[in-house]
């Protein structure tokens, strides 16, 4: 009984606070991406619609989203996910399709971008990573990195199959254009397994994508494998880390709409709002990952745009992660990595 | 007052069972938002992952035709060309997107590339009306010639029924073949065993260090003054309080190759390297120690703390050397603070999770890892649960174990 007024106030308030404002929740990975994220997509969007914006952190964990849609009880209205997980979830209806005439004009945007679940809103890559003032030349190649006697001392990799097994291939030899042909065999997964095992006694494990950086600072690795973002925020802090653009993977992260998200149009008009040109040359200036948005590129200065994964320089030997062929093979893959790791 | 002593004797225990009654209704009345808490809270969760860890209801829920036509299927020759009209007629009936979805990922956790055969299959439907069936299987075999391949069709021959012991067959590195029987999976896929043992392994080697060190401290705070006892549990027990994430960062900054630890090893001329504590087994038994200690020490202060310190004394007089006294007539009698603190430790590190995974390497991973891994990453939650129910079941036998050698009811003190 005493209960009732407490609702009451409780659903008044929640009420009045709707008619006031439309908040909406975006997700995102946090760290200096989110802060970008922040500066360049959030607080325009704050300004310009009235709207407010509720920033929320994870990590990736696509189990959130289907239990929440699972129990239709969704409250995150637009959430950053990484390629393989725009493809999975769409295929399994936890995505809304996106209603592009609300977002912009398609041709503006770079081909991969475009997904009926998920708009691209950067690209971001997976490079070799080193310390200059530690390493006296710089290593240019995969097989650099494996080359423990030119270069010795411990490497950093991601835990986990994904990137590795390419880069592998590369140090063995194998052709960019042919990574994912050759990691499709049964015998090119063997020979990518095989040639990790050789470089597994100077491997340190990441878990986090800030790691890596902190690892090459503290002296605890001569290399490592990171995403490109937070070697370029080490080095707005001062430090000197270098990155080997030749043999990196690049991928793009998605904006989704879980399933039944709330604030359709408001979030829409987020959407779009980060996917324009002014906004997305904003946020590369802040962080280096590309623009998925042509147009932003035109907005940029060479200092900028040489520090992004789609600099012509940059992007000159990289391979596009192969979504698809991750979707398919990367449950096998990862547990046959969990095998290998304890062997 | 006449009037009651006069009451019968069967009344009077009517009566009193009556009052009986009613007491214990209030008491359970009392309890009940316990019991509801533990019930949903609780059971039914664990009911539902164990439900989770059998279920299999993607193929039966939309192949219902394709599995009946692949029943008298012997399942090494090819499949008839009925089982691909029916796999047409099967999947045009299927209306949600997210169902095709949930097929194609099941069947992907059994043979890999069968996620990409069903979607571009399902996005190609429906096929013209009106074909027989052998029109039908070249049509489906020009759209994708995979469909030719034998391995997916006994997948999904295999998981037509409603449930299925093979996530759990898999969380014990063991399949069904083709036929049905049962046989261990190939050596390079073979992982779960493995990460069960070392899990355990981990586990116990924590609980080890955390009684060397725990038992003499908490014996030293409970021969202790009660004021300066108070004050040193208080250092025990800030660590306690403080967030795990903390505690790990923190031994990553002591830790780390050019930590406080590595610098004064070679500062005192210790070693000439800094050593390798960090993102590998070693870091991952440092931290979980420290961080589970307080669970060894207060059940073991708790149970010291009962222990009169005349039979110690007794025992000396009568003659006994110090050490042999200890020994023989002390520590038996902490016997249950051993065991429940050991049990408690070792119960708490088999869940682990943060710790290894940050401070650990591929190869010290353990079995909770690979539950987020499957939950979060794959989103394969059958295998997630099909782990979890034997981690599960594995502490239950362990416990089981402890009761039959303990022979008496886990006391925390």
């Amino acid at each position: 009984m005493k209960l009732k007024p407490i609702v009451a106030a409780v659903a008044l308030l929640a009420c009045t606070a709707s008619f006031a404002q439309t908040q909406i929740t975006v997700v995102n990975f946090g760290g200096a991406n989110g802060n970008a994220q922040k500066k360049a997509y959030f607080e325009p969007y704050e300004k310009a619609t009235g709207n407010k914006i509720i920033g929320v952190e994870y990590n990736g964990e696509q189990a959130k989203i289907k239990a929440m849609v699972e129990a239709k009880q969704v409250n995150w209205d637009v959430v950053e996910v990484e390629s393989p997980d725009v493809t999975r979830g769409c295929d399994e209806g936890l995505f809304e399709k996106l209603d592009y005439s609300k977002i912009g004009n398609k041709a503006d945007f770079t081909p991969a971008a475009i997904h009926e679940c998920g708009i691209g809103t950067f690209v971001w890559s997976t490079v070799m990573a080193y310390n200059a003032d530690k390493l006296k030349t710089a290593p240019t190649t995969w097989a650099d990195f494996w080359d423990v006697k030119k270069f010795p001392g411990k490497r950093a990799m991601r835990k986990g199959a994904r990137y590795n097994l390419e880069f592998a291939l590369m140090a063995d030899g194998v052709a960019v254009p042919d990574v994912y042909k050759v990691l499709a065999t049964k015998d090119g997964a063997e020979r990518a397994f095989k040639k990790l095992t050789e470089l597994k006694p100077n491997i340190q494990w990441w878990e986090a994508g800030a790691q890596p950086p902190q690892f090459l600072v503290a002296g605890d690795v001569v290399m490592t494998t990171a995403y490109n973002g937070r070697i370029d925020a080490a080095q707005r802090e001062g430090k000197n880390l270098q990155i080997t653009w030749t043999g990196g993977i690049y991928d793009l992260d998605y904006w989704v709409m879980p399933k039944g998200a709330p604030n359709r149009e408001a979030t829409l008009k987020f959407i779009a709002m980060a996917s324009s040109a002014k906004e997305q040359a904003e946020y590369a200036k802040l962080i280096s990952y590309g623009p998925t948005n042509i147009k932003a590129l035109t907005m940029l200065d060479a200092k900028v745009l040489g520090k992004l994964p789609t600099a012509p320089a940059n992007a000159k030997t990289a391979l596009q992660f192969n979504v698809g062929f991750w979707a398919d093979q990367g449950e096998a893959l990862e547990k046959r990595f969990a095998a290998w790791a304890a062997q | 007052m006449a009037q009651s002593m006069t009451l019968e004797p069967g009344k009077l225990v009517g009566q009193l069972r009556r009052a009986e009654r009613r007491k214990r209704a209030f008491a359970i009345s009392l309890t009940l938002p316990l019991l509801l808490f533990l019930l949903f809270t609780f059971l039914v969760p664990i009911g539902a992952l164990l439900v989770r860890a059998v279920e299999n209801p993607e193929v039966a829920n939309t192949l219902g035709r394709t599995a009946k036509a692949l029943s008298s299927w012997n399942r090494t020759a090819a499949p008839p060309a009925v089982a691909y009209a029916a796999l047409i007629e099967d999947m045009s009936a299927i209306k949600e997107q997210s169902d095709a979805g949930a097929l194609a990922r099941r069947l992907n956790s059994e043979v890999s590339g069968a996620r990409s055969l069903i979607m571009s299959t399902y996005r190609a439907l429906p096929l013209a009306p009106g074909l027989t069936p052998e029109q039908v299987r070249t049509q489906l075999l020009a759209l994708d010639a995979r469909w030719g391949e034998l391995s997916y069709w006994q997948a999904i021959a295999k998981n037509s029924s409603r449930w299925t012991p093979d996530y759990l067959l898999t969380s014990l590195d063991l399949k069904r073949d083709v036929q049905g029987h049962i046989t261990r999976v190939d050596a390079d896929s073979a992982a779960f065993a493995n990460i069960l043992v070392r899990t355990f392994k981990i586990s116990a080697i924590v609980t080890l260090f955390c009684l060397l060190l725990g038992y003499p401290l908490a014996y030293w705070l409970s021969i202790l003054s009660t004021r300066k006892a108070n004050m040193l549990m208080i250092l025990v027990l800030v660590p306690f309080w403080t967030s795990i994430l903390v505690r790990v960062a923190a031994w990553i900054v002591l830790l780390q190759s050019n930590g406080l630890v590595n610098r004064s090893l070679m500062g005192l001329g210790l070693s000439d390297a800094p050593l390798p504590l960090l993102f590998n087994r070693l870091g991952v038994i440092i931290a979980m120690v420290h961080i589970l200690l307080p669970f060894m020490i207060l059940p073991l202060y708790s149970v010291m703390k009962s222990v009169p310190p005349t039979y110690l004394r007794a025992a000396v007089s009568l003659g006994s050397h110090p050490l042999a006294a200890f020994f023989r007539v002390y520590v038996p009698q902490t016997w249950p603070g051993v065991g429940a603190g050991g049990l408690l430790v070792f119960i708490l590190s088999i869940g682990y999770y943060v710790t290894p995974a940050l401070l650990g390497g591929a190869g010290d991973q353990m079995l909770s890892y690979y539950i987020a891994q499957y939950t979060n990453v794959n989103v394969n939650w059958g295998m997630a649960c099909a782990l979890g129910a034997v981690l599960l079941t594995a502490t239950l036998v362990l416990y089981a174990l402890y009761r039959r050698v303990v022979k008496s009811e886990l006391s925390l003190g």
